[in-house]
């Protein structure tokens, strides 16, 4: 077989900065790629970003290919595309992965539906797997095994692309780790030629207002959670108040969120961040599966729920079967004493 | 400036509201136990559309794939405010993924003719894939907005758009024709008015003929049905594969590049869950475990 086996890796940057889903993905990728015997590759597109490239070398990439150019300063869908399409037409990886994020799920099936193959979208795992195909009576060996959650997080799929290459998917941010840096490692920078067509350069970046998020979900190692029992913006004072004593972030499920308590910058789950503290209490959380799926690896749970019955209580380690508003109060009292 | 828009739609299952009998006890999902209902964001896609023509006038297609229940949210939209409605559905349209979906989509735009604006919801709360809109673009070769919040400036054949992203929002200017995306904080959509719906209520693609004529026997015949709802032009088209000019092997399954290996219920890891009893003693003993344990500092 003279098909290329090599693991691409579209990655973000935005002025100068790679995302940390890009740098998860390479962490990834490595890991497959040993698996497969073949390559990583990431590509860099950007102007003025050549510095970038050993970094991605030194944490797990084979080769970056570097396409530099004005009209691609700031992410925009067809410009990026453009470079993108014409590699993955040249070269033929066997994979290609992009994070989920507002760039990979704007890039990516733009890209998938121009070179025509699959794209799975948000994957929590990949794993290289064989996939017998009863239809046809052929297995396929060494296919990317594409794992999602599916129906609102009730089930969790199992997506492979058995004929078309690339095999492509976009990996949410959190779920996969980061490796550290090898300064030692090595690894070869290709430029790569950008040529674009009119059409192409239709849209325009007239003004951006990024804002600095002040809340960091993923980074903390306390994190505590309020859902709908929580009952309101008042109610989440209380919620304030015990990550504040803890020197945690305040989470939220995407009931609170959707009632309006709260920003959607809280939201711990499934369509939110994904997170792992060293302990995440939640008050107030029934534990819908889309809420579990991200935090059910934080590495102590305390709930705190009304209902004996709630299915929180299956992923906690501690159970306390009570008011919110009765437990957090004595929870932070307890706090404050042992700070004496 | 009068705009000619689309707006695609797709009618998913309630996932917000599953409930036990969703699931068949072979692990397969049981379609009938669950409610559909409207795609959230593209209602949202569907307000942003009627706003555009209230303002410049022109006209609102919505279009949706699906089996023939997906008739369902084309009423709905006319109820809502769309000039005309149209269903794509064909055997052959069964299965598709993404690609596939996008594919079928992009023909039957096509077959509508010039279109200046094509409105998408960001993503279906079945599948939270948010691909079909890009790749409908790509096919399209189309430029494409995803995560649009709302338009700043439509002038000519230009648009200003301010799209809504996690870390912020970006304001983008591009030229028609153009395919958006659209989120749930961009609108309001309007409730349906009660006089569409009173004009609206009867209309029917083909495909329900059988059912309606269960309901209305005094028409007696589908062809005495459809000459009646014809002539109040109340007759939902149905376009089928061959309608649209789509090539049968990039459709359906057989034109999706991906496939389900498998389905795994998720399984609740079981714990050793310890009670802690809601009482000050209580909480002051797990406080000191959590500290012994180096949990909390």
């Amino acid at each position: 077989m003279s098909e290329s086996r090599n693991i691409w890796v579209f990655v973000e940057q935005d002025e100068g900065k790679i995302a940390d889903v890009s740098l998860e993905l390479i962490a990834k990728g490595r890991e497959l790629a040993d698996q497969l015997g073949s390559e990583l590759w990431a590509v860099l597109c950007g102007q003025s970003v050549e510095s970038l490239a050993r970094n991605l070398i030194e944490v797990g990439a084979d080769r970056v290919l570097l396409a530099e150019h004005a009209e691609l300063k700031l992410y925009r869908t067809l410009p990026y595309a453009r470079v993108l399409t014409g590699l993955v037409k040249d070269r033929k990886p066997y994979i290609l992965l992009f994070g989920a994020s507002p760039v990979g799920r704007d890039l990516g099936p733009r890209v998938a539906s121009a070179v025509r193959s699959g794209l799975t979208a948000d994957c929590t795992d990949l794993q290289i797997g064989d996939y017998e195909s009863k239809k046809e009576g052929v297995v396929y060996k060494d296919l990317l095994l594409q794992i999602r959650p599916a129906f609102g997080g009730n089930l969790i799929a199992t997506i492979v692309n058995p004929r078309k290459r690339p095999q492509m998917a976009t990996v949410r941010e959190g779920v996969m780790r980061m490796r550290s840096a090898d300064k030692g490692r090595k690894g070869e920078v290709e430029r790569v030629s950008c040529a674009f067509e009119p059409g192409d350069l239709v849209l325009e970046v007239l003004s951006r207002e990024l804002r600095q998020s002040t809340v960091r979900l993923k980074d903390s190692t306390v994190i505590v959670s309020g859902g709908a029992g929580v009952g309101g913006e008042a109610g989440f004072q209380l919620v304030r108040e015990l990550a504040h004593v803890l020197g945690g972030e305040v989470g939220a499920s995407r009931a609170a969120v959707d009632s309006g308590a709260i920003g959607k910058e809280h939201q711990v789950g499934q369509t939110g961040t994904t997170v792992r503290p060293r302990l995440y209490i939640a008050a107030g959380i029934s534990g819908a599966i889309q809420h579990r799926a991200g935090m059910s690896e934080s590495n102590k749970i305390i709930a705190i729920n009304t209902d004996p019955d709630a299915p929180i209580f299956q992923i906690a380690q501690y159970k306390i079967v009570g008011d919110l508003n009765e437990v957090i109060p004595l929870m932070i009292s307890a706090l404050r004493e042992k700070a004496k | 400036m009068p705009y000619k828009s689309v707006v695609l739609v797709k009618q998913v299952p309630d996932t917000k509201n599953i409930t036990g009998e969703a699931m068949t006890p072979e692990g397969t999902i049981n379609r009938a136990a669950l409610p559909t209902v409207f795609n959230p964001e593209d209602l949202n896609a569907l307000e942003m559309a009627l706003q555009v023509r209230d303002r410049e006038g022109g006209e609102v297609t919505v279009l949706t794939m699906g089996p023939p229940s997906a008739a369902d949210i084309l009423r709905d939209s006319l109820f809502r405010g769309a000039d005309r409605v149209i269903l794509l559905s064909d055997r052959k349209f069964a299965g598709a993924d993404t690609l596939a979906t996008s594919y079928a989509l992009a023909c039957a735009i096509r077959k509508l003719g010039e279109v200046d604006l094509v409105f998408a919801g960001r993503q279906a709360i079945d599948g939270d894939t948010a691909q079909v809109g890009p790749q409908t673009a790509e096919k399209l070769g189309m430029p494409q907005i995803t995560y649009a919040e709302s338009i700043v400036q439509l002038e000519g054949r230009s648009i200003v758009v301010r799209r809504a992203l996690d870390q912020g929002t970006e304001t983008v200017k591009c030229s028609l024709p153009c395919l958006l995306t659209v989120v749930s904080s961009a609108n309001e959509p309007r409730p349906d008015s009660v006089r569409r719906r009173i004009e609206y209520k009867r209309a029917a693609t083909k495909l329900e003929y059988k059912s309606l004529l269960a309901k209305w026997p005094s028409f007696g015949t589908e062809e005495a049905l459809d000459a009646y709802l014809n002539e109040r032009g109340l007759v939902i088209p149905v376009w089928s594969a061959d309608d649209i000019d789509a090539e049968e092997d990039k459709l359906g399954l057989a034109g999706s590049p991906t496939q389900v290996h498998k389905i795994n219920f998720v399984v609740l890891e079981s714990t050793d869950t310890k009670e802690i009893q809601p009482t000050p003693e209580g909480i002051a003993g797990l406080v000191q475990e959590l500290v012994r344990e180096y949990i909390v500092g």
